[in-house]
C-alpha cells in the first residue's frame, strides 16, 4: 500500500479458535506487581 | 467529524498511528489517511474530497480512501466487536500461579509499602516448610493440565526466610518428576541480605528476579528507609550490580516505584540504565489518595508528558542498544496473547493467588491482610466461591468503563487492587491508572513504529 503501513495485521478474533489455553505467564507476576499489562506478554501456543 | 469507537488514532513521535480495536491490527498511516478517517464512516467519498480539497488533490484522496476500504474488507479496520459468549473463562477453576509470602517481615521501612512495612497489618511471621510444601502441592493439584506453573517468592522480604526458599525450590523440582509440571520460580527482593551464595542460588534457579530500588539515590532514600531511618541505596546498589553481572542472559527487572515526589521518573529509569541495568520497570505507586505521595489527577498532565518525553529518549537509546527494556514500553504486536487472555487480565482470584505465611489464600498480594478478601487456605482449598466468581467476572466485558475503551485489549481491565483502593469496587477502573496505561500503550506502539 502507498499510504498505509500495517505493523500488525493478524486478526485477534482468529485466536478465539484455539486461544485461552492458559499456558502463558500470569501478567502481574512477571515484573510489575502493581499494574496489569497484558499486551506485552508472549503467547506460548504458537 | 464523527468519532468511531471501533478505531483509535493518534500522532506521536513523528508518526500517525491507527489502531483497529477489535482485530488488534495496528497501522502507521500518512496524514491524508489520518484525515480521511475523520469522515470515512459518516460521509460519502465525494463529500470527503470536497472537505479535504484544500489539503490534498482528489486523486490522492481517492487512492487513500481505497486503501482504507481494502483494510476494512480484510477485517483490519472498523472491525466489529467480538461475540463474548465464545469466551469461557477458567470454567475448571484452574490455578497456575502463586505468590508465596514466605516472610511477613521486612528489613526496610519503605514509606509507601502496601504491606505496612512488611507485616501486612498482622503479626510479623515467617512461612513454615509445612505450609510452603503444601502450597506447592495445592498448586499442582489445582492446575489441571497446565504444565507451566509460576511461583513468586515474595514478602515482606523473602531473603529473610531464604532457607525456606531453597527448600521449596528443591521440593518443586521433586514434584516435577512425577507430575509433568514445570515450575517457573521468581523472587522479588529489596537486596539488603544478598550475598554471593544467595546470588548464585537465585541466578541458578529463578526464571526471573525483581530487584526493588527506586532509581536516583536521593529519590530512593526519601522513601526506602532502613529500620534506623537511614537511606538504603548505598547498601543495595552494588549487590544488585553483582547479581545482574553474574546473571548473564537470564531475565531480571530492576523495579522502582514512582510517587508524587518524583514525577520526573524517567530520570530514575535513565539512572538505572547509566548504572548498567538494561531491564527496567518504574511503576506508579498504589496507595490511598489521602497520602501526600499519592498520584492524583492534578499530577496527570505532568506524568503523561513524562512518558512521552521518555519515549523519545527510549527510541534514541534503542537505536544503539537493543537490550534496553522498559517494562511498560514493551509490546508484542505479532506474538502477543490471544483474545481470551486479553479479555481476562491478570487472573487474580482465580488462576493467580497469594499465600500468607499461615497458608491463607487471597486473590493477590495486594489484598493480603484484608479479611473480607480471604478465599480459603492451601489445606482446605478455596471456600469463598462467591468471591472467586466476583474476580472471574471482573473482565473487560463486564466492566462498563472498559467495554467502551480503545485500550481494553492491551491493558485487560487494569489492576483490581488499584480499582478497589480508589473506588472500593474492583469493577470500577482507577481513572488515573487508565490514563497512564493508555499513554504507555501509545508510547509503546509509537516506539515500534519508529524502530521497525
Amino acid at each position: 500500500m502507498k499510504y498505509i503501513k500495517t505493523l500488525a495485521g493478524s486478526n485477534l478474533k482468529n485466536t478465539l479458535a484455539k486461544g485461552g489455553c492458559g499456558e502463558c505467564q500470569t501478567s502481574c507476576q512477571s515484573a510489575c506487581k502493581t499494574s496489569c499489562t497484558v499486551g506485552n506478554q508472549k503467547c506460548e501456543n504458537k | 467529524m464523527v468519532k468511531d469507537n471501533r478505531i483509535h488514532k493518534y500522532f506521536l513521535n513523528d508518526h500517525y498511528i491507527v489502531l483497529d480495536i477489535n482485530s488488534g491490527a495496528v497501522h502507521v498511516v500518512d496524514r491524508i489517511v489520518y484525515d480521511i478517517l475523520d469522515y470515512y464512516t459518516s460521509r460519502p467519498l465525494e463529500e470527503i474530497i470536497h472537505l479535504l480539497e484544500d489539503e490534498y488533490d482528489s486523486n490522492s484522496i481517492i487512492e487513500a480512501y481505497g486503501e482504507i476500504k481494502e483494510l476494512e474488507k480484510e477485517g483490519l479496520l472498523f472491525s466489529e466487536d467480538v461475540d463474548t459468549a465464545k469466551i469461557k473463562y477458567n470454567q475448571d477453576n484452574i490455578v497456575k500461579a502463586l505468590c508465596l509470602h514466605v516472610s511477613h517481615d521486612c528489613n526496610l521501612r519503605c514509606k509507601y509499602c502496601f504491606a505496612s512495612q512488611g507485616d501486612f497489618k498482622g503479626e510479623r511471621s515467617l512461612m513454615s516448610l509445612q505450609v510452603g510444601k503444601r502450597a506447592l502441592e495445592f498448586l499442582v493439584e489445582n492446575s489441571g493440565n497446565r504444565r507451566n506453573l509460576e511461583v513468586d517468592f515474595f514478602g515482606g522480604e523473602p531473603l529473610m526466610n531464604f532457607e525456606l526458599v531453597k527448600e521449596l525450590v528443591y521440593y518443586g523440582r521433586e514434584l516435577e518428576k512425577n507430575t509433568n509440571k514445570h515450575f517457573r520460580f521468581t523472587i522479588t527482593t529489596n537486596g539488603v541480605l544478598l550475598d554471593d551464595e544467595k546470588i548464585d542460588f537465585i541466578n541458578e534457579h529463578m526464571d526471573n528476579v525483581v530487584l526493588s530500588l527506586d532509581g536516583r539515590k536521593e529519590v530512593n532514600d526519601k522513601m526506602r528507609k532502613t529500620v534506623n531511618d537511614q537511606g538504603s541505596y548505598d547498601i543495595i546498589i552494588s549487590k544488585f550490580k553483582d547479581l545482574v553481572n553474574k546473571r548473564k542472559d537470564k531475565d531480571y527487572y530492576i523495579r522502582g516505584t514512582f510517587t508524587s515526589y518524583n514525577l520526573d521518573f524517567s530520570q530514575d529509569a535513565l539512572h538505572f540504565y547509566n548504572e548498567g541495568f538494561k531491564k527496567i520497570s518504574i511503576e506508579p505507586v498504589v496507595t490511598s489518595p489521602d497520602e501526600d505521595y499519592a498520584l492524583k489527577e492534578e499530577h496527570l498532565d505532568t506524568i503523561l508528558n513524562e512518558y512521552e518525553k521518555f519515549s523519545k529518549d527510549y527510541i534514541e537509546i534503542k537505536k544503539k542498544d537493543k537490550e534496553f527494556l522498559f517494562f511498560h514500553f514493551m509490546i508484542d504486536l505479532k506474538q502477543g496473547p490471544c483474545l481470551a487472555k486479553r479479555s481476562i487480565g491478570c487472573g487474580a482470584g482465580s488462576e493467580y493467588m497469594a499465600v500468607t505465611p499461615q497458608g491463607e489464600l487471597y486473590p493477590c498480594h495486594q489484598f493480603v491482610g484484608n479479611e473480607k478478601f480471604k478465599l480459603g487456605d492451601v489445606f482446605n482449598g478455596v471456600n469463598n466461591l462467591a468471591l472467586r466468581e466476583e474476580f472471574k467476572r471482573a473482565n473487560v466485558y463486564n466492566k462498563e468503563e472498559c467495554s467502551n475503551c480503545w485500550a481494553k485489549f492491551y491493558c485487560s481491565g487494569g489492576c483490581h487492587a488499584n480499582n478497589y483502593n480508589t473506588n472500593n469496587d474492583i469493577m470500577e477502573p482507577y481513572k488515573v491508572g487508565c490514563e497512564m496505561e493508555k499513554k504507555r500503550i501509545e508510547c509503546a506502539i509509537s516506539i515500534l513504529a519508529n524502530l521497525s
